[in-house]
């Protein structure tokens, strides 16, 4: 265990990270005092999760330096930071679900006699350990199946196993609800006192407020403050994680002309994980979805486009009602989609550019059955043109461009196929900032050229920005239509937290 | 990046050099010809095989297949016109193909356990045809006609082997089927939401590939006059694989080509035509063949690990 010394438990000087020439992290300069919680905020794709890995060891600053109970480090794996006892707990738990709790808390750390696990020194030791943490989890109950409550547990065991002195908790409670939550916080607040240094990485403002002691604030990549969180509010933290005016960031939006033909319609659409939803989204016109994770907006998405089986309800187009199953029958009447996960729903990622962008289309580029190639190399270009990338060679595969540019590269493929609606699920996710403003800019010029768009979005900022009519779910359901006025942060939190009054 | 593209070039050109100055005999158009005609079958086997894999599947009944085409063909051909012998061969691989290719995509089971289960349904079948014996067609010298008329003085079944493997070779590269395919294999579901039928286009891969290894079936046991319901069908099944493998097409889908496939299954043969040449004892043979296996199947692996 490394020696409670005096003095801050973490420095940080002029730490930077660049990802394929973008820049995730510039200038970072902090400290993290012992046995404090330090919760890091800002938007997504501001850098807090990146800030989280380099104190942990999972990734390498390129520059700057680490202090580490004052003295400089520069781990090159997470088994060099958990030596000097920095764990990291994901976002995605990592449960092995064949083994008991006990036996996944000391995963690789085994009491072991003569190469065999020692079953009953496993089981004190387990029950010891969950004492001095205070929980109550059975050891012998079998990780299938566990609450992600109880997942959070396990991990959180498993760092203090490893003698962990700072525990790094990349979104603890984004997956849990509201009472579990508040049962972790008890939990982050127990070890907080008991010397352990906790670094929070949290999108939930009210969640750092009420259990941060300091809070870093950061903004594409760079640090706006580190203050008392007592000092801060909601709203100071909010303003300066965005600390940009709507009008600047989003391009100007025309209106939808009045008359305006329905381009989609859904009636009473169930489906897994949607109940009963009804919408309409007219030519010219960006809706957008908004909700929280696992409000059953991307199912919406995928039962709209054919790609999850309806189970009641009705979708029309232009071209009257949806007929069959299957994403090429939503195709075939005008209506794509741009997938939430680019990597796995997205691109084929080990073939060329070229064969991604024209993969929707190649019936027009053919004749009777033969890929006219000619064709879709001109097509693709122009497509690839239209979204602003450019590319050395289009036979090159796509995993070699740019996060955003891949994501521009899904946009072309759309495009190409020219639909007359777009169902876009987290388009901007994981791209860098002039990506985003670019796909800001697409979305609202296909929008003038009368196509029907359909945002989903966990940016709330980005919602608002860019859609005529924002529909929120909750629990597979619309709970609300926003129009004009009545489009603001608050409301969109509201409706999706489902409280009737909910200050931001 | 060039040499992976290239890959089991360099090794065939290499072997070939080496098997040209170390061996008077293989450098001989009889020799070279000779081998083509033996590997006619295994290659058309092989290039459907490969737009199975690149599609995201595999076939290991291609063996079996072959086998009970082989026998009913021969056995048809003892009593009917040598064509009905031959189209009724062929159909029978096709309803094996359509049968897997149903097994796998309705039913939604793992393609390696569905064809091995079929292999052993359809081996099984073949011997029922054969009632456990050797078919012997000496007597009805119709049926080798279709593989052993000179034509520009190589074989039918020579010519037929180019016919089948360019005609796929241009269905993989240059149709829409063929995008299709590897989208399929590299991601199914990115392919489905791009409006590809990915069932359809796998059903369609495993129908190509029964229809084939019939045809080879068909092609052999009317080069020799003979089949036999369990011709170590395995054997083929494998030698199918390791070709196609070795060639550079991934086991995984989504990438491959046609000229690997052909590379892979000639560079395989060139082994054996050089151990029967050189003297050398067969028993290495097969050794030599698992680690070069090993080898490409490790490379590929090796090879994506490194990908972006």
């Amino acid at each position: 265990m490394p020696r409670q010394g005096q003095g801050p438990h973490v420095e940080l000087a002029g730490i930077g990270k660049s990802f394929g020439g973008v820049r995730a992290l510039d200038g970072i300069s902090l400290t993290i005092e012992r046995g404090s919680i330090h919760a890091l905020v800002g938007e997504n794709g501001a850098g807090k999760s990146t800030l989280g890995k380099i104190l942990a060891g999972v990734i390498a600053p390129d520059r700057g330096q680490l202090l580490i109970g004052g003295e400089p480090v520069a781990f090159r794996s997470p088994r060099e930071a958990i030596l000097r006892g920095i764990v990291l707990i994901a976002q995605e738990l990592s449960i092995a679900p064949a083994l008991s709790v006990a036996e996944n808390v000391f995963l690789g750390t085994e009491p072991r006699r003569a190469g065999f696990v020692a079953r009953r020194a496993l089981r004190r030791r387990y029950d010891e350990l969950a004492a001095a943490a205070g929980f109550e989890l059975r050891g012998d109950l079998p990780g299938r199946g566990l609450r992600t409550a109880d997942q959070q547990k396990v991990e959180i065991l498993r760092a203090l196993c490893r003698d962990a002195r700072l525990i790094v908790m990349d979104e603890p409670t984004g997956a849990l609800g509201q009472s579990d939550a508040g049962r972790l916080h008890e939990v982050i607040r127990r070890l907080a006192a008991g010397g352990t240094t906790i670094v929070l990485v949290s999108h939930f403002l009210r969640e750092v407020a009420e259990l941060a002691d300091q809070v870093t604030i950061l903004r594409d990549g760079r640090l706006v403050r580190t203050a008392p969180a007592a000092a801060e509010t909601e709203d100071t933290m909010l303003s300066s994680m965005l600390g940009r005016s709507l009008g600047a960031a989003f391009p100007p939006r025309g209106p939808v002309p009045p008359g305006a033909p329905v381009v989609l319609e859904a009636r009473g659409l169930s489906a897994p994980g949607v109940h009963d939803v009804s919408l309409e989204v007219r030519a010219g016109e960006i809706v957008g979805l908004a909700g929280l994770v696992g409000s059953g907006r991307t199912e919406l998405a995928r039962a709209l486009c054919r790609a999850n089986r309806v189970t009641a309800g009705t979708v029309s187009t232009a071209g009257g009602p949806l007929a069959g199953h299957g994403p090429w029958t939503a195709l075939r009447a005008g209506l794509a989609m741009i997938p939430e996960s680019r990597k796995e729903q997205g691109l084929m990622l080990g073939r060329p550019i070229a064969e991604n962008v024209s993969l929707a289309s190649l019936a027009r580029l053919s004749d009777l059955g033969l890929v006219r190639r000619r064709a879709e190399r001109q097509a693709v270009t122009g497509a690839l043109g239209q979204v602003g990338v450019r590319v050395a060679a289009q036979t090159a595969p796509v995993s070699t461009l740019s996060g955003g540019n891949q994501q521009k590269a899904l946009f072309a493929r759309v495009l190409l196929r020219r639909p007359r609606i777009l169902v876009a699920d987290e388009p901007t996710r994981g791209v860098d900032v002039g990506a985003k403003r670019a796909i800001y800019e697409l979305l609202t010029s296909l929008a003038a050229e009368g196509l029907g768009v359909l945002l989903i979005s966990s940016d709330a900022e980005e919602i608002l920005g860019l859609a005529h009519r924002v529909l929120v779910m909750r629990a597979g359901r619309i709970a609300a239509e926003l129009r004009g006025e009545a489009m603001t942060e608050a409301a969109i939190l509201a409706a999706a937290f489902g409280a009737p009054e909910m200050g931001v | 990046m060039k040499l992976r593209r290239a890959g089991i070039l360099y090794p065939f050109l290499i072997l070939f050099v080496v098997l040209s100055v170390s061996s008077a005999p293989f450098f001989t158009r009889v020799n070279l010809l000779d081998i083509l005609d033996q590997q006619s079958a295994t290659l058309i086997i092989a290039a459907a095989g490969t737009l199975v894999l690149v599609a995201g599947g595999i076939d290991l009944s291609v063996g079996a297949v072959y086998a009970l085409a082989g026998v009913t063909a021969a056995h048809l051909a003892l009593f009917a016109p040598p064509t009905l012998a031959i189209v009724a061969g062929v159909a029978v691989g096709l309803g094996v193909g359509l049968v897997n290719g149903v097994i796998v995509t309705a039913f939604r089971i793992n393609a390696l356990i569905a064809t091995l289960a079929m292999s052993f349904v359809v081996s099984g079948l073949a011997s029922l045809v054969t009632g456990g014996n050797l078919v012997i067609d000496y007597s009805h010298p119709g049926f080798a006609d279709l593989a052993r008329t000179s034509f520009l003085t190589v074989n039918t079944s020579t010519w037929t082997m180019l016919a089948v493997v360019i005609a796929l070779a241009v269905v993989l590269s240059r149709t829409t089927a063929g995008r299709y395919m590897y989208a399929s294999g590299s991601n199914a579901e990115a392919a489905r939401l791009s409006g590809v039928r990915v069932q359809l286009i796998r059903l369609t891969t495993f129908v190509i590939s029964g229809g084939a290894a019939a045809l080879g079936g068909v092609i052999d046991a009317s080069r020799v006059l003979s089949a036999q319901a369990s011709n170590g069908e395995t054997t083929l099944t494998f030698t199918v694989l390791a070709g196609i493998v070795v060639g550079g097409t991934s086991i995984l889908g989504g990438e491959g080509a046609m000229w690997r496939t052909a590379v892979g299954v000639l560079f395989i043969a060139l082994i054996g035509n050089g151990f029967d040449l050189l003297g050398l004892n067969p028993l290495y043979e097969q050794i030599a063949l698992g680690g070069i296996l090993l080898i490409a199947v490790g490379y590929d692996a090796w090879s994506r690990l490194r990908q972006p």
